[in-house]
């Protein structure tokens, strides 16, 4: 302090040692929560252990679930988780993906903006931002699905969907009951329900990302195909989806990988039958609804067999998870070469 | 236009183009026309159609949603239900009010664990240099847990907490949910504290402030609003969850008290849980009494979400 006339001073003792704890707590919380990841997995790969070396591979492809034979198998989950995740995906894709097309190309936008140009409104001070902000809400309401609890899904799925698609289910199975899809009947729970409600479920996440791949494709690419005399929907299907691929499909992975592991709505709806069936009608199992239902009360024996299924979706979901963070990746590197 | 005509036959003298008299000879002026006959029209207008149709029908089950609530959950709506506990079969009557405080204790305890953690993450990643091995690390267990199954963070806390404290506890719900809530703080925290124009941080480093004083007293405040908006997302996020809790905190008919006291260490009950429970009941009392639970909770979750996003909003304009 040998200047009297300044306020500024070196940092004293007590600031230093602040700021390295400080620092140091940083670094070490950073370490702490990629820890926990690594924590997680290693804890349900060692309470997975016992069972692992017990039943081995057998586990994967055996299809009882017998807790007093001390027989165990997940083929029928395995099964159910795939075929009810690649329904819903199927359904949530096409649904997603128009519904990012339509937020893209500003649909509602255009329309509301042409019907305010019918009363001379559209460069008004008030109504002129009127297209721009029921974007906004239509954006906001598709965000709002995604905001609903999974719970209040499968409480409207049991008292909404169940009855309501019932009836045309069994009349299906009734004139058409030859066709596998439809070889049995829908008696309550089932695959159907839990896929409509699923694809309900993913679609948020679909349109989310597939309208930011969309909205991030060069503008000149488009100006183009204008130029070159395309109509609107030569453009889209001809430059701009294809541009967007990459960022739709790793919206359409991390999507699968929610589908697969989602739990509350399918183990109220999917009915938790041990089947391997390829009817829609029939109820089945999926490995996450398998943890949700049998878990609270297992006994401990069971609960090490339920720890390998555990691992097993902790395998499939991150697989897919990886892959999908790793093209959404590279699909923005590519696009910022592309401006 | 002489001239013009000069220039123009000078610079294409290289080209045989005498001026065409008419440029438009071979064009048939009907092609141009936009008719809905033509099969390229007909396209363009049908797909706009089929995808307006789609994304109509994509927000029906949202309505629907959003309806069955309001009419089966807002008529059995009281004040009785926050005060008094979940009826035994066929018994009339009763409400969720532990169920109510059971979840809030949960999430905020959740918040409690997640919050330092994500949000001092958050500090490291976006302060460390642009290649340090460590901050995409961290950045890529964030995202890793984003995918994870609800019902695995369940799993965990049953193997971490469960068996190792010897019961089901608030306690072991919380470790679940804070697992959940985690990637949304930490990935949103690092945006809002990389958003903070650099100027400010320079400036703070000029006037000589510690790093420390730098983040404590210009980097976190000014990213404040950013990072609260992701602890709202991932607290109306975790209030929703039922997967992690279901053998975790278990569920309970009684207040989560012991004597006068708080009790964090026996089976709680929450609002999630409730819904599941009684929704597979075949009691017409416990069937109206979830509506309402779930009325309860997405109107939790909703406006938890709507504050949220408005405070970023407010961030996005300043």
């Amino acid at each position: 302090m040998a200047d009297v006339n300044t306020i500024s001073q070196p940092p004293t003792g007590l600031q230093r040692t602040g700021d390295s704890v400080f620092r140091g707590l940083c670094y070490s919380f950073a370490w702490l929560s990629v820890l926990v990841v690594v924590l997680i997995v290693l804890r349900i790969v060692f309470a997975a252990a016992p069972a692992v070396r017990e039943y081995g591979l057998g586990f994967l492809t055996s299809r009882t679930w017998d807790p007093n034979k001390d027989q165990f198998g997940i083929l029928p989950e395995i099964w159910g988780t795939m075929f009810t995740s690649l329904l819903a995906l199927v359904i949530g894709t096409a649904f997603g993906v128009a519904a990012a097309v339509f937020l893209s190309e500003g649909y509602l936008g255009g329309f509301v903006f042409s019907v305010l140009k019918v009363f001379h409104l559209e460069f008004n001070g008030f109504w002129g931002k009127l297209p721009e902000q029921v974007e906004q809400v239509l954006k906001n309401l598709i965000e709002l699905l995604a905001a609903i609890p999974s719970v209040v899904y499968g409480l409207w799925g049991l008292f909404v969907i169940i009855p309501l698609i019932r009836p045309a289910c069994n009349w299906l199975h009734l004139k058409m009951g030859w066709f596998a899809p439809f070889g049995t009947d829908l008696s309550g729970p089932g695959v159907l329900p839990a896929v409509l409600v699923l694809s309900i479920m993913i679609l948020p996440t679909i349109t989310a990302i597939s309208r930011d791949a969309l909205v991030s494709v060069p503008p000149k690419l488009r100006m183009a195909a204008y130029g070159m005399g395309a109509t609107q929907w030569e453009t889209i299907l001809a430059v701009i989806l294809p541009t967007a691929a990459r960022g739709i499909l790793g919206g359409i992975l991390l999507a699968f990988g929610r589908a697969l592991g989602e739990t509350m709505a399918l183990a109220m709806l999917v009915g938790n039958a041990n089947l391997i069936s390829i009817s829609l009608f029939s109820p089945a199992n999926t490995l996450a609804a398998l943890l949700a239902n049998t878990f609270p009360e297992a006994h401990p024996k069971e609960i090490g067999v339920l720890m390998y299924a555990a691992l097993v979706l902790l395998g499939i979901t991150l697989v897919v998870n990886m892959i999908g963070a790793f093209i959404l990746q590279r699909a923005s590197a590519v696009m910022e070469g592309g401006k | 236009m002489a001239t013009h005509d000069a220039t123009g036959s000078s610079l294409l003298s290289t080209l045989p183009s005498e001026p065409d008299p008419n440029p438009f000879a071979g064009v048939d002026f009907n092609e141009l026309e936009r008719s809905l006959r033509r099969p390229r029209t007909l396209i363009n207008v049908l797909l706009s159609g089929l995808v307006t149709c789609m994304t109509l029908v994509a927000l029906i089950p949202l309505f629907s949603v959003i309806w069955m609530l309001l009419w089966r959950g807002g008529r059995k709506l009281s004040l009785a239900l926050f005060t008094q506990l979940p009826p035994a079969p066929l018994e009339q009557g009763g409400g969720f009010g532990n169920a109510v405080l059971g979840t809030l204790i949960i999430v905020l305890l959740a918040a409690l664990i997640s919050m330092p953690l994500g949000i001092l993450s958050a500090v490291f990643m976006a302060q460390a240099p642009e290649r340090s091995r460590l901050a995409s690390a961290v950045r890529f267990s964030a995202k890793v847990l984003t995918g994870f199954p609800s019902i695995l963070a369940g799993v965990f806390a049953y193997g971490a907490v469960v068996l190792v404290m010897g019961g089901y506890s608030a306690i072991a719900g919380a470790v679940a949910v804070s697992i959940l809530m985690l990637p949304t703080i930490m990935l949103t925290a690092e945006d809002a504290i990389r958003m903070v124009p650099a100027k400010m941080k320079e400036a703070a480093i000029g006037m000589g402030a510690t790093r420390t004083q730098t983040v404590l007293m210009v980097l976190l405040p000014t990213a404040f609003p950013g990072i609260l908006t992701g602890i709202m997302l991932a607290v109306a996020r975790a209030a929703g969850e039922t997967a992690p809790l279901l053998f975790t905190a278990l569920f309970s008919n009684y207040w989560p008290v012991s004597g006068h006291h708080l009790n964090l260490m026996q089976p709680t009950a929450s609002l999630a849980v409730l819904i599941y429970n009684f929704a597979g009941m075949p009691f017409q009392n416990q069937v109206e009494m979830a509506w309402a639970a779930a009325l309860v909770m997405v109107l939790m979750v909703l406006i938890t979400n709507l504050v949220g996003q408005s405070l970023s909003r407010q961030q996005v304009q300043s």
